[in-house]
Formats: C-alpha cells, structure tokens, sequence
C-alpha cells in the first residue's frame, strides 16, 4: 500500500467514524440521559436518508432538502416522545426494547408503502461535485471532506453546547440525578422531550448527508445500527467523548480490515470476515473495560 | 396428592387438546401447530433468560438458526442424518456458541446486555450472510429429514407430518416438565433471587456469574431444539433464522404471553403466530395490498401491546379474575 492509497484510507475510515459520531451520539446521548435504549434509532437514520432522496427531487436541491429534512425530523421526534417514549421512563427496559422494535417495523413498512423496495440514488450538489487529485490516477471527491468537516462542525457544536451553556449543563446534571434536577424547578420532561428530538435529528441528518455517497436502499438503518451499538459500547454508555473516540476507532478499523485482510502473510483470510472486526474489537473492550472506554462503573 | 388448581386443569386441558388434534385437523393445521409448538420451546428457553433471570437477550435467534444450520452440514447432501447423532450435535454446538457469547456478554448488565447480546448475534448473522460458506444470503436447504434410527430400528419416520407432530408435542411437554423441575429446584430459587437483587445474592456467598451463564447455555442449548427442528420441518435454512428480526419475535412470544410462567411463552407463541398467519390472510383494503405490509399492523400491534398490556395475556386473565373476586377493590 503506497502513501496515496494509504492516505485515502486513511480519510475514508475517519469519514465513515464521523458519519457513525452523528448517528451514535444520539444514541448514548438518548441512553445515557433518559435510560431509553432506542433500537429505531438506525431507523432514523434510514428516514433521513429516504427525506434527502424524495425532498431533493422536490426541492430540486440537497440544500433545501436537508433544511427541510431537519425540520420534519426534530417534528417527528418530538411527536414520538410525547406520544410513546415518555410513557416508557418508568418501565423496564425489556418494554424499551418491544416498543421502538415495533416502530421500526411500523417505520420499514411505510418505507416500503411509500417509496418501494429499489435502491434509489442521490445526486452530489453541484458546487461539491469536484475531486481533488491526489497523482495522476488518484483523486478524493470534495464532498466527502465536506462530509467529514460538517460532522466534525456538529461535533464541536455539541460539545459547546453540553459544555458551556446552561441547556447542556441541566442535561449533565440530568443524567447524573435526574430525581435532584426535578426537585431544583427543572422541567425535566421537556429537557427529555428536547434530547430525544435532537437524537432523532442527529441521526436523521447522518442519513441525509450519506444518502450521495452511501446510497438510499431498505434496511440501511438497521446496519448502522447494529455498528453503533457497537460504537456506544466501546464508548461508554452517555458519553460523548467515548462515542467520538469509538466511533473513529470503529471507522479506521473497518475500512482499514477490509484492506488489510489481503495482506496477511500465506494464510488466505476470507475478505468477508473482515466485517467482524469490529466484533472482535468490541469483545477485547468487554474483557479489559466492561463499561466502555469512558462509562461509569455500575 | 394435592388436586390440581384451576391453572393447572387448564394446562391438562390444552395438553389433551393438542395430544387429539391430529385425528381431527387437516394436514395444513398439523403442520402449522407443529411449527407453533417449535417456536413455543423457543420462547420458552428465552423465558429461562428474560422471565426467571432477568436477562433480557436480543440475540437469542443466533443459537436457535446456528442449530439449523449445523444440520444442514450434517446432513450428506440428499441423505438424511441420524437424528440423534446430529440433534445433539446442534445443540452442543449451540449450547458452545452461548458458552463463548455468555462469558462475554454475562460480564454486562442492564442495557449493555441488551445491545452486547444483539451486536454478537449480528455477527453470527454476518458470517452466515456474508460469506459463501453455507449459501451466504440464498440460505441452504435440507432435502431429506433426518431419520431416528438406533441400530436399525426406527421407532418413528419425521417424514411423516403426524410423527413429527408428536415428536414435537412430547419435547414442548418435556422441556416445560423439566424447566418447572429445574425452576422449582434450589438452583431455580438462586436463579430467582438473581433477578430480585443479584447483589444480595452475591453477598450470600453464591457466585452468580456461574449461575447465569449456567443459564444462557442451557437457554441457548434449548434454543438449538427448537432451531433443529424448524429447520428439519421446513427443510431450509437461511440468515434470517439467526437474524435479529427473529430475536424481537421471540421476545415478542415471550411478554405478549406473560414473562416469568413459561406457560405464558407457550401461549405468546401461539398468539403472535396466529397472529401473523391472520394479517398475512388479510384481505385488500382501498385499493392497498394489506397482506403484503403486514408487518406494518404488527408493528402498531406490538405498540399498543406494550402500552397496555404490562403483564401480557397471562396478565389479563388474572386481572379477570381479580376483578371478580374483589369487584369493589379493583373499582377503586
């Protein structure tokens, strides 16, 4: 592998880790702070890309397809929580379980409904549409690095916000005791109603900016999600930090084991098994840190 | 001996009922009860888990389609396998797979569990679906059943629909039998106390972690049963057995019935597959092909079923009773 090739895969792996930041943020955020294991969260992912494909046909731009594609998400997420997931705080996480499984089959079979079974493509918007040439043979497509400074925008916003304002601190304070919070005139209820919509939104914009390069097809988002369960559990559980690391751990190595299992000496791996290294990866942090990289014990 | 309570006449009464089937129903409807009773084993050894050890698994599907698949390899191609060689085969092949995902997910709880549990069946989902070695996603196929021969003698032929069905109805009545054993034994009261506060248990001196992972092997083991046979009865086996599509129907059994019974897995497992027999028979409506989104309804169902049925179709029959017994109580 020379230097070019090296480096290509070296900034598709941090891409894919940035684009599963997005989605798997929203999932630890949502774990994390309202105890909700959320299995629909893929399925917005899914719902994201499926709104960049048909409101960029309408709109006849992507731009406007991903403003308006924000909108209707962070609409349905609220609409979710108030109508089923506030009703599942109390509840044992097993009903969790049951109840977003539901919604991704109710989600999938609209998919299906409205939009068919076929793979459908998005277009790249016109002024990202260049590459830049890396040698004569080699190039890497502008929209990817977008991709990758977009993610990487969102995830200093979302720093900041939990950080420095007074909306990330309640959250904060929130996971940690959400009983203390209640009893201080926080209206915990809607900081719930607020993290879970921007779950959603989070993970529904991962869709709509993958949709040009990823393609939009069924079943997409249960794939993510499976990736970034693993992602939340390398990372720790509500944490953030954990979720970036992990998620740009999982993204090297997943690109990096699809390459790699050529090379390795007289022994013909099977190329297909390259997709359980993330697996592997996965149980080696269970042995050493069975609450993830940055969770808290217990 | 103590006579029998009115749930206990029940279960005679249903065991009776399914015992006599076969002499009045059709082909179709044997083989579709033969099929309910498999899932119900299946349910009941994810009850083991979810119900009685308080570990929710949403990987379960992988033992129950790895058991599948292990008698397709078994089987040569166009002859059948010995049954009792290769049924324990699949299921020391299953109860292994749970051995080696137990140890590691056993050392999480709660939420991880949950998440630990379906990402390692994923990955067993993945090696099945991604690689050439048994069909890859086009699944594979057992053409002949296997056959139960103990040096010669054949005390019955899976290939008839009526055998199977028996042979089926003898194993759900013996897993129940002895899980009700093995639940009411010493061990079932750690089990028990495991899931009302592990670490009461733990500081009674009692290493729990062998406990449980006794547990999810044994569930896992059962769960190869269940997967052996529907492999057997349907004659093919493809990812989607092992998938995680399989683990929330199951689970699905499971709450809908009522957790923590094994009567109420039975029952959920005929629920939710009558269930779905039902909405896959549903006729057009406007102009829009029902049947072909079934899963649609089944998803709101499964909503709705959550909402507002905590403790499952068990839980509905004891709420009829309480309101009869203390109608003025209840009203309150």
């Amino acid at each position: 592998m020379d230097a070019n090739t090296f480096l290509i895969q070296v900034l598709n792996g941090i891409q894919y880790g940035l684009l599963l930041f997005l989605v798997a943020s929203g999932l630890t955020l949502i774990l994390g702070i309202m105890g909700i294991i959320n299995l629909a969260h893929g399925t917005f992912y899914m719902v994201g890309a499926y709104l960049a494909f048909s409101l960029s046909q309408y709109f006849g731009s992507l731009w406007l397809a991903m403003a308006g594609g924000v909108v209707i998400a962070v609409a349905i997420g609220l609409a979710l929580e108030w109508l089923l997931i506030s009703r599942l705080y109390h509840r044992d996480h097993l009903y969790q379980v049951l109840l977003t499984y539901g919604l991704i089959l109710i989600f999938e079979e609209l998919r299906s409904v409205v939009f068919g079974d076929d793979v459908h493509g998005v277009a790249v918007p016109e002024a990202l549409r260049a590459s830049i040439p890396l040698t004569e043979t080699l190039s890497y497509p502008v929209y990817r690095l977008w991709m990758s400074a977009v993610c990487l925008a969102l995830a200093a916003g979302m720093y900041l916000l939990i950080q420095k304002t007074r909306l990330g601190m309640t959250i904060r304070a929130g996971s940690a005791n959400r009983e203390m919070v209640q009893s201080l005139g926080i209206n915990i209820n809607l900081l719930y109603r607020l993290v879970f919509a921007l779950g959603v939104a989070l993970a529904a914009f991962a869709g709509m900016i993958a949709a040009p390069v990823a393609s939009v097809f069924p079943g997409m988002g249960n794939q993510v999600l499976i990736v970034c369960f693993v992602v939340v559990v390398i990372g720790g559980i509500g944490s953030v930090k954990g979720a970036m690391l992990a998620a740009i751990l999982i993204g090297l190595v997943d690109t990096f084991g699809s390459v790699l299992t050529f090379r390795i000496g007289g022994v013909q791996l099977l190329p297909e098994l390259s997709g359980m290294m993330i697996y592997l990866l996965m149980a080696a942090v269970l042995l050493a840190r069975p609450e993830g990289l940055f969770g808290r014990r217990g | 001996m103590r006579l029998l309570r009115p749930a206990g006449a029940v279960l005679l009464i249903c065991l009776v009922a399914l015992a006599v089937l076969p002499w009045f129903a059709e082909k179709y409807y044997v083989q579709l009860f033969t099929k309910i009773m498999i899932m119900a084993i299946f349910a009941m050894s994810l009850d083991l888990l979810v119900g009685f050890t308080g570990l929710v698994s949403l990987g379960h599907a992988a033992y129950f389609g790895l058991a599948g698949y292990v008698l397709a390899f078994a089987a040569p191609q166009y002859e059948a396998a010995n049954l009792w060689l290769s049924l324990a085969l699949a299921m020391a092949c299953s109860g292994l797979l749970a051995l080696a995902i137990g140890v590691l997910v056993l050392r999480t709880s709660g939420i991880y569990f949950i998440m630990v549990t379906l990402a390692f069946a994923q990955m067993v989902f993945f090696v099945f679906h991604d690689t050439k070695i048994a069909g890859g996603a086009d699944g594979i196929y057992v053409y002949v059943k296997p056959v139960a021969a103990i040096a010669g003698w054949e005390p019955f032929t899976l290939e008839n629909y009526t055998h199977f069905y028996f042979v089926v109805l003898a194993l759900l009545a013996l897993v129940y039998a002895a899980l009700r054993v093995l639940l009411a034994s010493p061990f079932g009261r750690v089990i028990a106390g495991i899931r009302v506060n592990e670490q009461r248990m733990r500081s009674l001196g009692f290493r729990t972690f062998r406990y449980k992972l006794v547990c999810f092997v044994l569930a896992g083991v059962l769960a190869g049963m269940a997967g052996y046979f529907a492999a057997a009865q349907f004659g093919f086996v493809s990812p989607e057995t092992l998938g995680w599509h399989q683990s929330g129907k199951v689970l699905m059994m499971v709450i809908l019935g009522g957790m923590g019974t094994l009567t109420g897995a039975v029952l959920g497992a005929f629920a939710m597959m009558l269930l779905e027999l039902g909405l896959q028979g549903l006729p057009d409506f406007g102009g829009m092909e029902v049947a072909k989104h079934w899963q649609l309804l089944l998803g709101v169902f499964i909503v709705f079923a959550v909402l507002l049925l905590p403790h499952g179709l068990l839980g509905l029959g004891r709420l009829a009773s309480r309101l009869r017994r203390k109608p003025a109580e209840a009203a309150e």
